[in-house]
């Protein structure tokens, strides 16, 4: 049954090597850039929800 | 000097604290019903003998409540607080969270006046009729219009990760939603769907699915990324890791739906892409959920005296569970087991109290203090509150899952003569009822603990003074500087439209690969020249089937395995579902398939066991539905019916729209007959009529091809 839709749409056998090419590279490029990554960069956008703190801090631990 | 010039501006707590309200409002009255659902299968009695609060109508009025009043509320909550503080802006347009608010609270109070009613397409977490899908729409866009403007006017260069789960949620559930909606109305309050049989089962599916992914994971991963290392008071324990966890996560997600669906008579092929991608699922699932707890690393001392961080540790965990249990159900031999039973409900509920709830637990009594500026009333009463959910969701999952292995292996035994063992269904019903009654009680103990929340909620507000609007400033952002050896990504992530199109694009392969095929060429469902359109009162029968949730209960898909086929008959075929819009296949059997019921008994024993279920099944949890016999339909609504189903295709001859009133009577009486010869009075434009004529003719199209073709 699969065959009878599929062959249907003409040049169909691309289809799939193109998506699993854009799969592989997309995530090879993420994984590349994660680990290449400015450390000061990450940092950065690790204390970002830490900075918003305006005064008045209560915190738990005082229980 | 200009460029350190600090911009005051304002944050809007105000719309905090309504969405806040609103999610506890919302959630108390959720719980409430699936408590009293939850009794119903125990104590058929508790559906107050009226059609309005029988088990069939309010089971999608608590999941709607649950998912989209009370998890829907605290999303926006935990949004409207984050996202200005993360962009150092306020939300774009205060108008639009107002309008943002109140559509989304008009169409919950629509939810709930219309389920009861019995107005609902009857697909699962999409129950809504048409005018309110289209209200969603509108206010879903204003929300993300919201979030987009927010980003446009941000102070702060880079999006912090939160908000990239926050706008893939956005653009998913947009999508989503309208292509699972798309309907052909009758009248104001019915239509029927775009999609028939299969294909309306795959798309509900792809989209049933990724409700779950996509307003039930990713917005509270995105709330995780925030409020957790708000909590802990420390970053997040890999930024890197929270990348891939995105990206992978939003990739594979949306290529899951068919994992619903195995051994169902959907195509093999999309049946096997579901369970891959759902077992590959569980890598950025775990790598998410461990990210969140190593975020605790240094600091589990603080989650033996902070309640918050109690509740979020739970949640992670429970997160864990459910996405490991998810990609196991998946496989096709465990879902042999699990499909139909009570699994699958111990499973979503370790999703929607574990997960979901606790979440939200945790977000609410951190951010009540803050937003007050105060400590939280009392942090005792809140950690009853943790003991009490805990206990809650171990009362309410253990014996779910007893009752699903047992039925479900009473429902497979044989006896050594190669018969079922148990050939009565009821038997294996009478046996798990008190596994029913546990689970209420897990789910009352759930609902106090929540009780107790919202007096501490209430008492910590009162020890304190509310901050409206609370002041900060930033720099304004500065033009931007290519910097040599910028890597793209973190230029996308700069350019939030991009980003934006991007995730869209990452999600939309998924669903065009898996839904075009389907869709688009006739040919995927095997035609069955016998299959013949509905009659007119047994489409009739079939709406109000629909109208009344029996769909909750009873699945009309019988999977080739023998001790199916040996119960119910025939497995069911693709191609004897062409005229079904929208699909009644169902996703749990707390009663019979009844896709063979046709023609299995008289009229008369349908007759009474409508109207007293126990007079002809002792012992059995279906309530009684005595009004249908008395309660008079007027069928003026068929003609436009029959005129809306020829638009999408339906073979009824033209100019039968005309004609189709004058064939329903001549059935009616047939069966009015029929029961009249067993000794039943009953009118012949009664409820159980029409009702009557559709149970008869389910299942039974394939018989008249064996005899024709022998």
């Amino acid at each position: 049954m699969k065959k009878d839709i599929l062959s249907s749409i003409e040049n169909i056998e691309i289809y799939p090597i193109i998506s699993l090419l854009i799969f592989v590279i997309f995530f090879v490029g993420m994984f590349i850039w994660v680990i290449r990554v400015d450390k000061k960069y990450i940092d950065h956008m690790k204390e970002m929800p830490l900075d918003d703190e305006t005064p008045n801090n209560s915190s738990y631990e005082k229980v | 000097m200009s460029v350190t010039t600090l911009e005051q501006f304002h944050y809007d707590n105000k719309i905090v604290k309504y969405f806040g309200v609103a999610t506890i409002a919302w959630g108390l009255v959720g719980m409430l019903v699936g408590v009293i659902a939850a009794t119903q299968l125990f104590l058929p009695e508790a559906n107050l003998g009226n059609p309005y609060t029988t088990y069939g109508r309010i089971r999608p009025l608590h999941t709607n409540a649950v998912i989209f009043a009370f998890i829907g509320n605290a999303i926006f909550a935990g949004v409207y607080y984050s996202m200005p503080r993360l962009l150092k802006t306020p939300m774009w347009s205060k108008t639009l969270s107002w309008f943002h608010f109140w559509g989304w609270q008009t169409i919950i109070l629509l939810a709930a006046i219309t389920l009861p009613l019995g107005l609902t397409s009857s697909k699962e977490y999409a129950e809504l009729e048409w005018p309110i899908d289209i209200l969603i729409a509108v206010v879903w866009v204003a929300f993300g219009a919201n979030m987009i403007g927010a980003l446009i006017k941000r102070r702060e260069k880079h999006m912090y990760v939160a908000i990239w789960f926050y706008l893939a949620s956005f653009v998913t559930i947009a999508v989503l939603h309208i292509f699972n909606s798309l309907a052909l109305p009758v009248s104001l309050f019915k239509s029927y769907s775009a999609y028939a049989g299969v294909q309306d089962a795959l798309v509900q599916w792809w989209y049933g699915h990724n409700a779950v992914a996509f307003f039930l994971t990713t917005p509270f991963l995105g709330l995780m990324y925030y409020y957790l290392p708000k909590a802990a008071n420390r970053p997040v324990y890999s930024y890197k890791l929270s990348i891939v966890h995105f990206w992978s996560l939003i990739f594979l997600y949306i290529w899951a739906g068919p994992h619903h669906l195995l051994y169902t008579a959907l195509p093999e092929w999309a049946q096997v892409l579901g369970v891959v991608f759902s077992v590959m699922l569980i890598a950025p699932s775990w790598g998410g959920m461990v990210n969140g707890l190593l975020t605790l690393r240094g600091a589990w001392d603080k989650v033996r005296v902070d309640p918050v961080l109690k509740f979020m540790v739970v949640a992670v965990t429970a997160y864990g569970m459910a996405t490991f249990e998810g990609p196991m159900l998946s496989l096709k031999n465990v879902n042999a087991i699990a499909h139909y039973t009570d699994w699958i409900v111990a499973h979503v509920h370790i999703g929607a109290l574990g997960w979901n709830g606790f979440f939200t637990f945790a977000m609410l009594y951190w951010l009540w203090p803050k937003m007050w500026k105060t400590n939280l009333y009392s942090t005792k009463l809140a950690t009853t509150h943790f003991w009490m959910g805990t206990l809650g969701i171990i009362f309410y999952a253990l014996p779910m899952y007893v009752a699903a292995l047992t039925q479900s292996l009473m429902w497979k035994e044989f006896t050594e003569a190669g018969r079922l063992a148990y050939p009565n269904f009821l038997e294996t019903v009478v046996e798990i009822v008190p596994m029913y009654i546990i689970r209420a009680f897990g789910g009352l103990m759930y609902l106090s603990g929540a009780i107790l929340m919202v007096y501490n909620m209430v008492k910590t507000a009162k020890q304190g003074t509310f901050i409206a609007y609370e002041a900060d400033e930033a720099p304004a952002l500065k033009p931007h500087v290519e910097h040599e050896g910028e890597f793209w990504h973190r230029a996308w992530e700069r350019k939030p439209l991009f980003f934006t199109v991007l995730a869209t694009v990452a999600i939309l392969i998924g669903g065009i690969v898996e839904i075009i095929p389907t869709i688009l060429v006739k040919s995927n469902v095997p035609t069955i020249s016998s299959v013949q359109p509905y009659t007119p009162l047994e489409l009739q029968g079939r709406d109000l089937y629909i109208s009344n949730g029996c769909v909750g209960c009873h699945s009309q898909m019988i999977r080739p395995f023998r001790s199916e086929t040996e119960r119910y008959g025939e497995y069911s075929k693709a191609g004897e579902f062409v005229y079904d819009r929208p699909f009644l296949w169902g996703s749990k059997r707390t009663g019979p398939d009844l896709h063979r019921v046709g023609g299995k008994y008289p009229d008369s024993w349908h007759y009474h066991h409508m109207v007293d279920p126990r007079t002809m099944s002792p012992g059995s949890l279906m309530p009684p539905y005595p009004w249908m016999s008395t309660n008079i339909m007027d069928h003026k609504d068929l003609p436009a019916k029959i005129r809306t189903l020829q638009k999408l295709g339906v073979p009824y001859p033209e100019g039968y729209d005309q004609q189709a009133n004058a064939d329903l009577s001549i059935q009616a009486d047939q069966i009015v007959a029929n029961l009249k010869a067993s000794g039943v009075e009953v009118l012949p434009d009664t409820e159980i009529v029409a009702l009557i004529a559709y149970l008869q003719r389910l299942g039974t199209d394939i018989r008249k091809t064996t005899v024709a073709n022998p």
